[in-house]
């Protein structure tokens, strides 16, 4: 309901022009577009395309997007690679991409094209699993394609979002994870995003994820930049958890400070499933994520966890929506930010809990620490609550770090830098030790640390195993 | 050991230390007494440099180091140590990372290298034994969950592995039942040498009767107002602080008739 009513704001507070360039590519590309896509993605662009022009992108007068001005962010002429030039890669080689420790399924994503493994190496999944291009599975006869036209923007075309409306209208290709009933994947599921090109770039990235009933899987993401450029990345991922589901999505990103993200992600969770959605921010230029989350089946439990390490200009805005939907279940929200340099962090997270949704228990929480007076942290926790018999609560803090604990470190003789460095580090370890993927824990607890000391500026490739 | 002259220090506009004189020599040990709000804590917040406090007047030598001209953490490294009163509960932080960052930091100081990994903890397992600490409240965030007595335990540990050269303890045996006071104090005997010296500030003499003091001084308002050996302490036990107090009034008032 609300939505509507946010996009008949969005038509009156018409921007800054920013969406002409996207309405004119989109008609005089429209063919080569739908070339090198798919049927199924192709069937839900015009439709996307009418919705774009409707909304317009956002002012910061959106109640949504007031941390982040996305009218001025989409501004700049970025290139796209309509025709899909293939960038001579083999990111398998190019890429030697682990987490020590963490055997892992390595699939690479580069800008928005799934790369295939050679026949002959590509990993053994369990019967049934599909981890493929988005646009090749979709393009077949197959009968998995009639399923996924079912599941295919479902989620995304509910929501009035000028972005993933755009995302829809451009994307031609993406990831594709499938898990059918009853199959667990044991091992995680690595996906390297690769942003690559030599000219400016806008990459409109698309990803649907199902897991049907009983089945398990655990994903993680890792974005990066790989080259010095003007990047800016639109991307919706679609989260499917059938009955009694798990899905683990964990996603990292690791890029630079000339690099625009903006992320819309949507879950669905079925009776009984359980959903741990992490997102961890380490380095970044701009950066929006957005969760739409909805507890739809009785006994759904969901963890959505996130950390941010900024500074210098950098933006991180976090902006997530979860509705109990159904009786019985649990949301539990944690986001931790640490702010240097001129930094801007933003949280508002809105919890909705419908009428009829009794016995929900819902927990969320927000601490930011601020370390110059020039950081900015803008933190907005939201419940919303339409039955009688929950377990709700709600806070954020924003602070500085405790100067008693920096004197009693000092007098024990650590430095006061380092003493700084290891109540940062201490602050979001809360946040990294929920992670139930050991290895990744481990990992990132050291990249944490490094990226306090300093030791972690840029993106080299995938920091990830260097 | 140390040599402090005429120090005066405040907080905010309130001047606290109205100034002390106090001479300690290498391996001895010194009481410090006085009623509440007398300065003890501010004396020693002052010493191991807490920002909070301005030191007004006067200067502090430390093995013939200007010590108010050093940073707290190189104080530490020189071997001036504090047993907190109100030990600090840093979550997140682990005991062992702490120390480790703390012991290393010092030997980095010292142009010593690095403990290895094994070393460090066969040195933890060690001191831990003085104090009669659990391996596990080692493994936890430092201070976080610990018991009163956890704490001052904890803070006799630190000194045990950090080693200094004068220990000053805050107050630590308040909120101590007799075992763990006698614990306490058997680790601070046990890691006392000819070469190092303490500063023990208590309000009470029990703690005194495990720790022998060489001598002892009370404070009161800012001052150091008397001193003596050992027998002061058990005489402030029986007859409280009035009679030092009055003795003041009445050295003042005198002093007042004798200039009329």
């Amino acid at each position: 309901m609300m939505d509507k009513q946010q996009a008949n704001n969005v038509t009156e507070q018409r921007g800054n022009g920013a969406e002409a360039q996207y309405i004119d590519l989109f008609q005089q590309c429209r063919q080569m577009i739908c070339d090198h896509s798919s049927p199924v993605m192709n069937a839900v662009r015009d439709e996307a395309f009418e919705r774009f022009k409707a909304l317009g992108f956002p002012s910061k007068k959106v109640e949504r997007y007031k941390y982040t001005d996305v009218q001025q962010l989409m501004a700049p002429d970025y290139g796209l690679n309509l025709n899909r030039l293939t960038i001579p890669v083999n990111p398998y080689d190019a890429f030697k991409c682990d987490v020590p420790n963490l055997s892992t399924l390595l699939y690479f994503v580069v800008n928005d094209e799934f790369y295939a493994h050679e026949s002959t190496h590509s990993p053994r999944l369990p019967e049934g699993v599909v981890i493929d291009s988005l646009k090749n599975v979709t393009s077949s006869d197959s009968p998995l394609s009639t399923v996924l036209s079912a599941y295919y923007n479902r989620l995304a075309q509910s929501d009035a979002d000028a972005l993933t409306a755009l995302n829809t209208m451009l994307a031609q290709d993406g990831l594709l994870v499938y898990v059918p009933k009853n199959v667990v994947v044991d091992k995680a599921v690595q996906v390297i995003n690769i942003l690559r090109s030599d000219v400016d770039l806008m990459v409109n990235r698309r990803m649907l994820i199902i897991a049907e009933e009983n089945a398990e899987i655990r994903l993680l993401f890792c974005d990066h930049a790989a080259d010095d450029r003007n990047f800016l990345t639109t991307q919706v991922i679609e989260v499917f958890a059938g009955n009694n589901a798990k899905v683990d999505l964990y996603c990292l990103e690791e890029t630079h400070a000339k690099n625009v993200r903006l992320s819309n992600v949507y879950v669905q969770q079925e009776r009984d499933s359980r959903v741990r959605h992490n997102i961890i921010t380490l380095h970044n230029g701009v950066t929006r994520n957005k969760l739409d989350l909805t507890l739809a089946g009785e006994g759904a439990e969901c963890v959505c966890n996130g950390c941010v390490i900024a500074d210098k200009q950098q933006h991180v805005d976090n902006n997530t929506l979860i509705t109990h939907a159904a009786a019985h279940c649990t949301s539990n929200e944690l986001y931790k930010y640490v702010l240097d340099g001129k930094a801007t962090g933003a949280f508002a997270g809105r919890v909705y809990v419908a009428h009829g949704a009794q016995k929900t228990s819902s927990q969320m929480t927000n601490q930011n620490l601020t370390a110059t007076k020039e950081a900015r942290m803008y933190t907005q926790p939201m419940l919303e609550i339409y039955a009688d018999d929950v377990k709700c609560a709600h806070g954020s803090t924003v602070g500085q770090l405790s100067d008693a604990a920096l004197f009693y470190m000092r007098q024990r003789g650590i430095p006061e830098h380092e003493a700084r460095t290891l109540l940062q580090v201490a602050f979001i370890r809360e946040v990294i030790d929920q992670i139930e993927l050991i290895p990744l824990r481990d990992r990132l607890h050291h990249l944490v640390d490094k990226r306090f000391r300093g030791e972690l500026n840029k993106c080299e490739g995938c920091k990830l195993c260097r | 050991m140390l040599e402090v002259r005429n120090l005066h220090a405040r907080i905010g506009e309130k001047e606290i230390l109205k100034g002390i004189n106090l001479t300690i020599k290498d391996g001895e040990t010194h009481a410090i007494m006085g009623p509440n709000g007398s300065g003890k804590s501010t004396l020693s917040a002052v010493l191991v440099g807490n920002p909070v406090y301005e030191v007004t007047e006067g200067e502090v030598i430390f093995n013939g180091k200007d010590l108010l001209a050093m940073k707290p953490e190189d104080r530490a490294h020189e071997g001036l140590f504090l047993s907190f009163q109100y030990p600090i509960e840093i979550p997140g932080v682990p005991m062992s990372q702490f120390l480790k960052a703390a012991v290393n930091e010092k030997r980095k100081y010292q142009g010593l290298p690095e403990l290895k990994a094994n070393e460090f903890l066969k040195l933890m397992r060690e001191k831990q034994k003085i104090v009669q600490l659990d391996n596990k409240l080692a493994n936890r965030s430092v201070n976080e969950g610990f018991s009163g007595g956890e704490k001052k335990r904890n803070e006799i540990f630190q000194m045990a592995m950090l080693e200094p050269t004068l220990s000053i303890l805050d107050e630590t045996d308040s909120g101590l039942d007799v075992d763990a006071m006698r614990i306490v104090a058997e680790g601070v005997n046990m890691l006392k040498t000819p070469e190092t010296s303490c500063i023990v500030i208590t309000h009470y003499d029990r703690l005194l009767d495990m720790i022998r003091p060489d001598v002892v001084h009370v404070l009161y308002q800012g001052r150091i107002v008397k001193t003596a050996g050992p027998e002061l302490a058990q005489e402030i036990q029986e007859k409280g602080y009035d009679w030092i107090k009055n003795g003041l009034a009445s050295a003042a008032a005198s002093i007042d008739e004798g200039s009329r």
